[in-house]
């Protein structure tokens, strides 16, 4: 019935790996998202609560006319809040025309990984929610965890 | 340059002839009307004058000739015949043609004009032989314009009109009446037909593109120039681009506020506190620009229709209401084409022919009703014809020959299943292919255009009385009024539609917030209004400790009115209201999501949805449950109380009006009754049965419940009032005693609910026969719970219908075919056997209830009910239990009822 936007298409094809991933840091990992669903990042900004929403919906922000919902990764990974001053900062992604925020404590950069095989995700990291994470990628110096952006913001139930 | 000026004209002569059709469809009903030949001459006029300017001989050949035609129309020397304004919407399409061609190629194209232009030019060289005729003709319905004619469209006389328009200003604006027409009409001919070509030499157009003649506008056309003047064509990315910069802007302005904040002392606060404010405004005003009037997406129906009949053969009357109904140009755009599609059907499948319409008793013209209105935060498009309706058995057998479906499939589907095929593609009911429709591309389309746009699309028919179809599409990008409202540290915006007033609470007005356990009410003059809590609601803390004082906003929803406390109301604003995001649709007390004029991202409320959650409805969880548990009735709110004697009755809380504390001393006795006097009125006061000394005796104050039916009330004595909960009420035993309809598990314990009915009567008598012998319409209640049953017959006999309730659909078909008549059957959905399903379409096959109207009630809340019950052949689809919706709607139904018995007679 629905068609799947291309974003969502592209990060769930397993074969299909993109070659340059943001990256950001949520609690002690470094997470990444494929280039092409990033729209921009923003420094920490103004989120209009919205009560009754699921706990890991932080609110809406205002991005030059454009609502959007943003994600507490931390929340949604069930983490604790981020501590003292520090407010998180926002990976802008568009999935199936909407906009979203991910709520992330730390942007990294954005990484070419070239040809890097993409390693099915550990089983001691799989429990966590199934689906969320693609897989991980093996960089020079550290380990990046690939999410999957449908398995976050597509909340329908089937 | 060049290319800029031609596509400037392009721009302005399509929108120009998109009014022009509808112009001349209307100048064959109205054919005397000289605003609107004066409209669509100018139009013409415009164009020719700009081709020669331009430079387009073959244009300017066609124009001019049509202009000719139409002068002699306005001067009134050639009568409006069909075949005239046939003849002249030829040449408006060969305009359009050679406009198409220019806008494709730049040049106008081979086609030969000439006998189009040899034709209107017969026609306008012959209006002096038309002329005796003419005045005949013409001066006739002149006379029957006029007492129809809207005041204020009013045309002036003709003389003024055509010999000197300039001159006499005054004359257009006062109704002309029908004496003075008559006897200036005439005259007029003889006056006027020597002078056409000059007269139409100097009209002018008020267009913003001067012609070389161009000259002020006359006053007589002040209203079409005045907008005709007052708008400019802008082209739409310039606006996207505008939106996208206000954007910007304000996250600029947002930066410097911030920058200055707290520092009222900074010489940059004044300049930025202005800078604020132009900001704001600009945002609403850039906003606004891409709102567009629902009218330009309908303006090519009234022709459509018009050829259409004269394709067919057909009378059909076009009827618009709503043009002005705003919504995003994005959202217009999409929904074009569907509707001339679903016009087109209406008109060709749906309307019979003149013969066929009269054997059926139906009046010759057929007539297609298109409404658009605001309604819920949706815009909807209501088609309506009077048409033959779709007939379930075509619809199979075509389904069953274009393989849609199979034989033994089409055994298993209901009617309203079968009818829902209509949407699938490839499918086209029409018997033969028609120029019109039927091209096997048809409802799908439109379906699968109206759910793009996130809208959805309604189909109910009935078998030759006509067709409805139904689009709700989101406001998306609508600008609502909304007052901004603060609540546990949040803003939240309310819409301005649902709120009837503002009460302004001081700390001492707060004590008069009365707590019945967890429930709040205000004694808001003559009534108690129950409180909903914002901070409740969204389930944020309770920010009004801290607060002085608090404010109710009093909203309506249907026929009910609650309070929702908040701590602070600000101001109200114009918003845009945008969707929800997907992660927060299934929230139900948001109708949508708005930014304000500093930037703020804020929800908008759904008042409906709040009244739902807290009205005793079902949420979603405890429809879950439901499912889970099987089926059981809806939570109600039930006030119980103790009747004396430490005895707990129970009684619904909306059948009560009020709860009343009066003193005692105040409480008379007039013969064996006792009453009270209260706002000038004696209140007949009644105790339980049994029950004889009340109320504390160590108290001073009697508490009593109101039961209220328009001027008539009676209270109940009772010993206290205990609580309020919500529960489902499930009668365990019916009750012999009189008074008590039955035995209900509440709160844990088995509590007599007692039948107000009852106590009603006994208060007064006469009350109800009072009302009865006022009406005549009868109504059968079908529900399988003796509770609701007895509920919906007390709601409806106060009010004076004449009621008859039965407790199965066997036992509902039984008296329908003892030959029972009911004008309005009120049936439960969910009931064991034959459900209310089954029952509606078993109604709607018998001829004899065609005209009996169907309401279901539910217990349930399911996006699909109201289409599965518009679909079995229901007119309205109500939550159980609401007594003033349920009569509102009975009303309703049987006001229409009766308006298409005296149609049809």
């Amino acid at each position: 019935m629905t068609t799947t936007a291309p974003a969502a298409s592209a990060t769930n094809t397993a074969t299909q790996v993109a070659q340059q991933y943001v990256t950001f840091r949520v609690a002690n990992d470094l997470y990444g998202v494929p280039v092409n669903v990033v729209q921009e990042v923003l420094n920490p900004q103004r989120i209009a609560k919205t009560p009754k929403a699921p706990p890991d919906i932080a609110g809406l922000l205002n991005l030059r006319g454009q609502i959007v919902t943003a994600v507490d990764l931390r929340t949604f990974f069930d983490l604790p809040p981020l501590e003292g001053e520090t407010e998180p900062m926002n990976v802008v992604v568009r999935y199936r025309d909407e906009w979203f925020s991910l709520l992330v404590d730390e942007v990294g950069e954005v990484v070419d990984v070239g040809k890097t095989r993409m390693d099915p995700v550990p089983h001691s990291l799989a429990a966590t929610r199934r689906g969320v994470l693609q897989g991980v990628l093996r960089l020079e110096d550290a380990l990046l965890v690939v999410l999957e952006i449908s398995a976050i913001l597509d909340r329908r139930k089937g | 340059m060049i290319d800029d000026i031609v596509k400037e004209f392009l721009a302005e002569s399509w929108e120009n002839l998109g009014q022009l059709d509808s112009e001349i469809v209307q100048l064959e009903k109205r054919p005397t009307d000289t605003d609107l030949i004066a409209s669509i001459f100018r139009t013409i006029h415009t164009i020719k004058g700009t081709c020669g300017f331009l430079g387009l001989p073959k244009l300017e050949g066609v124009a001019h000739s049509a202009e000719n035609v139409l002068g002699q129309m306005r001067s009134r020397a050639l009568p409006v015949t069909p075949d005239a304004i046939s003849l002249v919407l030829e040449a408006v399409d060969r305009i359009k043609l050679l406009l198409e061609s220019l806008e494709s190629t730049g040049k106008e194209g081979n086609d030969d004009d000439t006998r189009l232009i040899r034709k209107l030019d017969l026609l306008a060289s012959i209006p002096q032989a038309f002329l005796k005729t003419a005045q005949v003709e013409m001066s006739t319905p002149e006379t029957d314009e006029d007492t129809v004619r809207v005041p204020g469209a009013s045309a002036p006389p003709p003389t003024t009109e055509v010999t000197k328009p300039q001159t006499e200003p005054t004359t257009s604006s006062e109704p002309a009446t029908a004496e003075d027409k008559t006897s200036e009409a005439v005259p007029s001919f003889t006056q006027s037909t020597p002078e056409t070509q000059p007269a139409s030499e100097t009209t002018t157009t008020p267009e913003t593109k001067p012609t070389p003649q161009s000259e002020p506008a006359t006053p007589n056309w002040e209203e079409h120039a005045r907008t005709a003047e007052l708008s400019i064509r802008i082209d739409v990315q310039v606006l996207d681009h505008l939106m996208n910069l206000v954007g910007e802007l304000v996250l600029t302005r947002n930066q410097l506020l911030q920058l200055t904040r707290g520092d009222e002392e900074s010489r940059y606060a004044a300049p930025v506190a202005q800078l604020n404010r132009v900001t704001t405004h600009l945002q609403e005003g850039v906003m606004k620009t891409r709102m567009q009037p629902i009218g330009n997406a309908w303006n090519k129906l009234p022709r459509l229709v018009r050829d259409l009949s004269r394709v067919t053969s057909k009378q059909i009357d076009l009827e618009l209401f709503g043009a002005e109904t705003e919504l995003d140009r994005t959202v217009l755009d999409a929904i074009k084409d569907p509707l001339t599609h679903m016009i087109r059907n209406s008109a060709d499948h749906g309307i019979e022919s003149p013969q066929e319409r009269e054997a059926a008793g139906k009046s010759e013209t057929g007539r297609i009703c298109l409404k658009a209105y605001h309604e819920g935060g949706h815009v909807i498009i209501r088609i309506d014809d009077d048409g033959r309706g779709i007939a379930v058995d075509k619809v199979r057998d075509k389904a069953i020959r274009q393989g849609l479906i199979t034989e033994s499939d089409a055994e298993h589907r209901s009617d309203a299943d079968l009818m829902q095929l209509i949407f699938h593609p490839g499918f086209s009911t029409a018997e033969t292919i028609s120029s019109v429709s039927g091209r096997g591309v048809g409802m799908d389309v439109v379906k699968t255009q109206i759910e793009k746009i996130g809208g959805t699309i309604e189909l109910t028919s009935r078998p030759g009385q006509g067709t409805t179809i139904k689009i709700k599409i989101p406001l998306t990008l609508a600008i609502i009024s909304a007052l901004i409202v603060e609540s546990g540290g949040e803003s939240f915006a309310i819409p301005q539609l649902g709120v009837v007033e503002l009460v302004r609470l001081s700390s001492s007005d707060l004590r008069k917030i009365e707590r019945i356990r967890n429930h709040e009410f205000y004694r808001l003059r003559d009534r108690l209004l129950p409180l909903i809590p914002l901070h409740d609601i969204v389930g944020l803390e309770d920010s009004r400790e801290s607060v002085e004082e608090a404010n109710i906003v009093v909203v309506q929803v249907g026929e009910d009115q609650f309070g929702i406390l908040v701590s602070q109301v600000f101001d109200t604003e114009e918003i845009v209201v945008k969707p929800v995001g997907s992660l927060l649709k299934h929230i139900d007390i948001y109708q949508g999501t708005t930014i304000l004029g500093d930037g703020r991202v804020i929800m908008i409320l759904d008042i409906a949805g709040i009244a739902n959650q807290n009205g005793g409805l079902p949420s979603n969880e405890n429809l879950q449950q439901d499912h889970t548990e099987g089926r059981g009735p809806e939570p109600t709110n039930v006030l119980l109380f103790d009747a004396g004697d430490n005895r707990t009755m129970g009684v619904p809380l909306s059948l009560v009006a009020r709860l009343e504390e009066i003193p005692k001393e105040k409480i008379e006795t007039a013969g064996r009754r006792k009453v009270v006097q209260y706002r000038d009125q004696l209140l007949p006061l009644l105790t339980i049965d049994g029950m004889s000394a009340v109320g504390d005796e160590s108290s001073t104050i009697q508490p009593v419940i109101v039961f209220s039916e328009g001027n008539n009330s009676m209270g109940l004595l009772v010993q206290g009032i205990r609580d309020i909960i919500e529960e489902r009420l499930t009668m365990h035993m019916n009750s012999n005693q009189p008074g008590v309809l039955g035995t209900a598990i509440l709160g844990g314990q088995a509590v007599d609910v007692i039948d107000t009915h009852y106590y009603i009567n006994q208060a007064n008598p006469e009350w109800y026969a009072d009302v009865k012998r006022q009406t005549l319409t009868r109504v059968l209640v079908l529900d399988d719970s003796i509770f609701f049953r007895q509920l919906i017959t007390t709601t409806l006999e106060s009010r004076g219908y004449d009621v008859l309730a039965v407790g199965s659909a066997d036992d509902a078909i039984a008296r329908l075919d003892q030959g029972e008549r009911f004008h309005v059957i009120v049936s439960d959905l969910e009931m064991p056997d034959i459900d209310g399903f089954q029952f509606a379409s078993a109604c709607r096959v018998r001829p004899e209830l065609s005209s009996t109207k169907l309401i279901a009630m539910t217990s349930l809340r399911d996006d699909d009910l109201l289409s599965r019950a518009n679909q079995a052949g229901y007119d309205a689809l109500l939550q159980k239990f609401d007594p003033p919706d349920l009569v509102a709607t009975i009303r309703r139904l049987c006001e229409t009822h009766g308006r298409q018995q005296r149609i049809s007679a």
